[in-house]
């Protein structure tokens, strides 16, 4: 930026923040075109309903067709969509914040990995204590569990007087590197069809979820999401650096020990809700950067794109594919060539 | 610091350069010897004296000792050199990548050239049906290849011209686009799948000499235009502004920083499956046998890369006999947790 003039401050009775009216604008944007993705979600499908009459029902005043459609039908799909692209955004905003490295996401903390070998195991291995496991708690939740043990893992092996975001990241990196050989091997081993299964449920996909799974994560979302939340207003000193942080008042430890807990168990409710879907939380962040033009990953914003893009990217799939994929891969097949975008179009600009 | 002027040591003469010399030696001692040792070890062990016939012995002179030769030419010497050969390249261009990019956590993969590589191999097989490994090698370097190319030219675009940052995320756009296309393919095509399961897994074995030559000749090319950057990594590495003060034609530096990785991860890539992990894992611990500056860290590294490579290859054949357990899969279930411990117990401060 080549302005140095200052934005400036507000302050309401305690509380105090810098007015950035782009910042706010494109936030509303943001939040606007995510509802109007979710509604569309809802709007499509093998029977259509004006987008009117999903608005007028999402607000309790629809037709009582209409509402059997969307609220048992449509709805847990795109509540788990939005819900999912939210904590995943928002954890990849922490991850890359704390970590100051924007390559940085929960996908290398371990929970993806952890969930994918353990679905892995249980839908390669047939018989024995992986029949057991899948017949008793269900694959979702076993991988979840999984996912959890592992990211847990990772924060306590990183753990040494506080959490460093270096030896986070790159104790994050080794386990999920001992989780996915573990993948690739059981993998390598396995019968072709199963294969095949275990491929499709490590990409993610939103099908066919329940009003019971969809609660638990839209419920652990809000909770988490009120802790970073009430956290965040630390977080920006320490984009500074530890001292700088400890001198403005900021107990960096126990923030950053709070909000990389919190990136783990949103991560580990996007798995629960969709299954391991990737580049989500490394691309929202980045991109939202990008957009609201702020120099650190903005958390409201980025949670904003996540969810966009998951639910954008699940409307595609179901719509305008002619095979069916899951909606990982559109994910990661539209995410990627827009950041990729907003580079080159940043690079072209400071050109001029 | 004090203003008393010190006489500049003459090159070779201080201890740090003379343990710098040692740790090489004793690294190409160690590699020697895993060398050796991965020539006897395999399914049928053989003792020093038939690995000797089997390298110099005359075939047909009886049963045993055509076996013994027929093993060890056609299967434990390719799989030996090539373990070293991409251990090298990978070792090397993972500490290029660290530099390039000014990233920690930069890996081999991050130019997009694994993605590309796995590409390419399912949709070749998609489209052509080719089944054995050896005919999508060529493929696997070309996808690699292009999708370097096609990061490069795109973080270069404009004046902003490939800044680290730049480089590194349009290397990750670029990576998650073709791993989704990839999974596409995979998921619609039961052969594509089939294939990108075992060559995802990474292995040294059963590539021949008319692959592994090629190779080589790509990774020798790499490797000449890495070792002429080394003292330029140095500079880059305070910043754009003082290197180009001192006389770095950045743009230049970058582009070939960027080609030397491209052949170097390509080729590797292309002839034993992406090998994740051990680009980053080897330039971590060699920055702390070293310290940072990069004409040790980036030998030292390259060195590492192939005593890890051929360690772990032959850990592999070991473990699971009769079966094998592929090298890829080996390098990441040993070395990560030999790498986490270390990263724990703060041996990686100044990364």
């Amino acid at each position: 930026m080549s302005e140095t003039k200052m934005a400036p401050g507000v302050r309401l009775g305690r509380a105090s923040f810098v007015w950035r009216p782009w910042m706010v604008l494109v936030t509303l944007l943001l939040a606007g075109a995510a509802f109007l993705v979710f509604c569309l979600s809802i709007a499509v499908g093998d029977f259509p309903i004006g987008l009117p009459q999903v608005i007028a029902t999402l607000f309790g005043r629809g037709e009582r067709v209409d509402e059997f459609v969307i609220m048992d039908l449509r709805m847990p799909r795109a509540l788990a969509g939005l819900v999912v692209g939210v904590a995943l955004g928002v954890s990849g905003a922490i991850t890359q914040s704390i970590a100051r490295n924007a390559l940085a996401s929960p996908d290398v903390l371990g929970i993806t990995g952890g969930a994918g070998a353990v679905a892995a195991f249980l839908v390669t291995v047939s018989g024995g204590a992986a029949a057991v496991i899948t017949n008793s708690v269900g694959l979702p939740a076993a991988a979840l569990a999984g996912g959890l043990g592992t990211g847990l893992l990772v924060y306590f092996l990183a753990w040494r007087r506080g959490i460093d975001g270096l030896r986070l990241i790159l104790i994050g990196i080794s386990v999920s590197a001992v989780m996915e050989a573990i993948t690739v091997w059981l993998l390598v081993t396995a019968d072709i069809r199963d294969v095949a299964r275990a491929q499709a449920w490590l990409v993610g996909s939103l099908d066919s979820r329940s009003w019971g799974e969809v609660w638990i994560a839209l419920w652990g979302t809000l909770a988490l999401m009120a802790v970073v939340g009430y956290v965040s207003f630390q977080l920006r000193p320490m984009h500074f650096g530890d001292d700088i942080a400890a001198g403005l008042g900021v107990r960096y430890s126990m923030v950053r020990a709070v909000l990389l807990l919190s990136a783990v168990l949103l991560a580990g409710v996007a798995v629960s809700a969709a299954g391991p879907v990737p580049f989500v939380a490394l691309v929202a962040p980045q991109v939202a950067m990008r957009l609201v033009r702020y120099p650190t990953p903005p958390l409201v914003a980025s949670g904003l794109v996540g969810a966009l893009l998951l639910i954008g990217s699940d409307l595609v799939a179901r719509t305008a594919l002619p095979i069916t994929l899951p909606v990982g891969v559109v994910t990661a097949a539209i995410g990627g060539p827009f950041l990729v975008y907003l580079l080159v179009r940043a690079n072209l600009k400071r050109g001029m | 610091m004090g203003t008393t002027v010190e006489k500049r040591p003459a090159p070779g003469a201080t201890a740090a350069h003379r343990r710098r010399v040692a740790g090489a030696g004793a690294l190409v001692a160690g590699l020697v010897l895993a060398a050796a040792l991965s020539l006897a070890v395999g399914a049928r062990a053989l003792s020093p004296t038939e690995v000797w016939q089997g390298l110099f012995g005359e075939p047909g002179a009886d049963q045993r000792l055509t076996e013994i030769t027929l093993i060890v030419q056609t299967v434990r010497v390719p799989r030996t050199v090539l373990a070293v050969v991409a251990g090298i390249a990978l070792g090397i261009s993972g500490a290029l990548i660290q530099g390039f990019t000014r990233n920690p956590i930069a890996d081999t993969g991050l130019l997009g050239v694994n993605a590309g590589a796995s590409f390419a191999v399912v949709t070749m097989i998609l489209l052509f049906g080719l089944a054995s490994p050896f005919q999508y090698v060529w493929f696997a370097f070309l996808g690699a290849a292009v999708a370097g190319v096609i990061v490069f030219g795109l973080a270069s675009l404009g004046r902003g011209a490939g800044s680290p940052l730049t480089l590194a995320l349009t290397g990750q756009g670029v990576t998650v686009f073709l791993a989704a296309m990839t999974t596409a393919v995979a998921l619609s095509d039961k052969a594509s799948l089939n294939a990108l399961r075992f060559w995802k897994a990474g292995s040294v074995a059963g590539v021949g000499f008319d692959t592994i030559w090629p190779a080589t000749v790509f990774i020798a090319i790499g490797l000449a235009l890495a070792l002429i950057m080394l003292p330029t990594i140095n500079l880059l590495n305070l910043g754009d502004d003082v290197a180009r003060g001192l006389g770095v034609k950045i743009g230049l530096s970058r582009t070939s920083g960027v080609v030397a990785i491209t052949l170097l991860a390509g080729a590797a890539t292309a002839a034993c499956g992406p090998i994740a992990f051990l680009g980053l894992m080897v330039t971590h611990v060699a920055r702390y046998l070293t310290g940072p500056d990069y004409r040790w860290l980036v030998p030292y590294a390259g060195l590492l890369g192939a005593l890890v490579l051929l360690v772990c290859d032959i850990v592999g054949r070991v473990v699971t006999r009769p079966g094998e357990l592929q090298a890829g899969v080996v390098v990441a279930l040993a070395g990560a947790p030999f790498f986490a411990v270390l990263v724990w117990r703060g041996k990686f401060r100044n990364a």
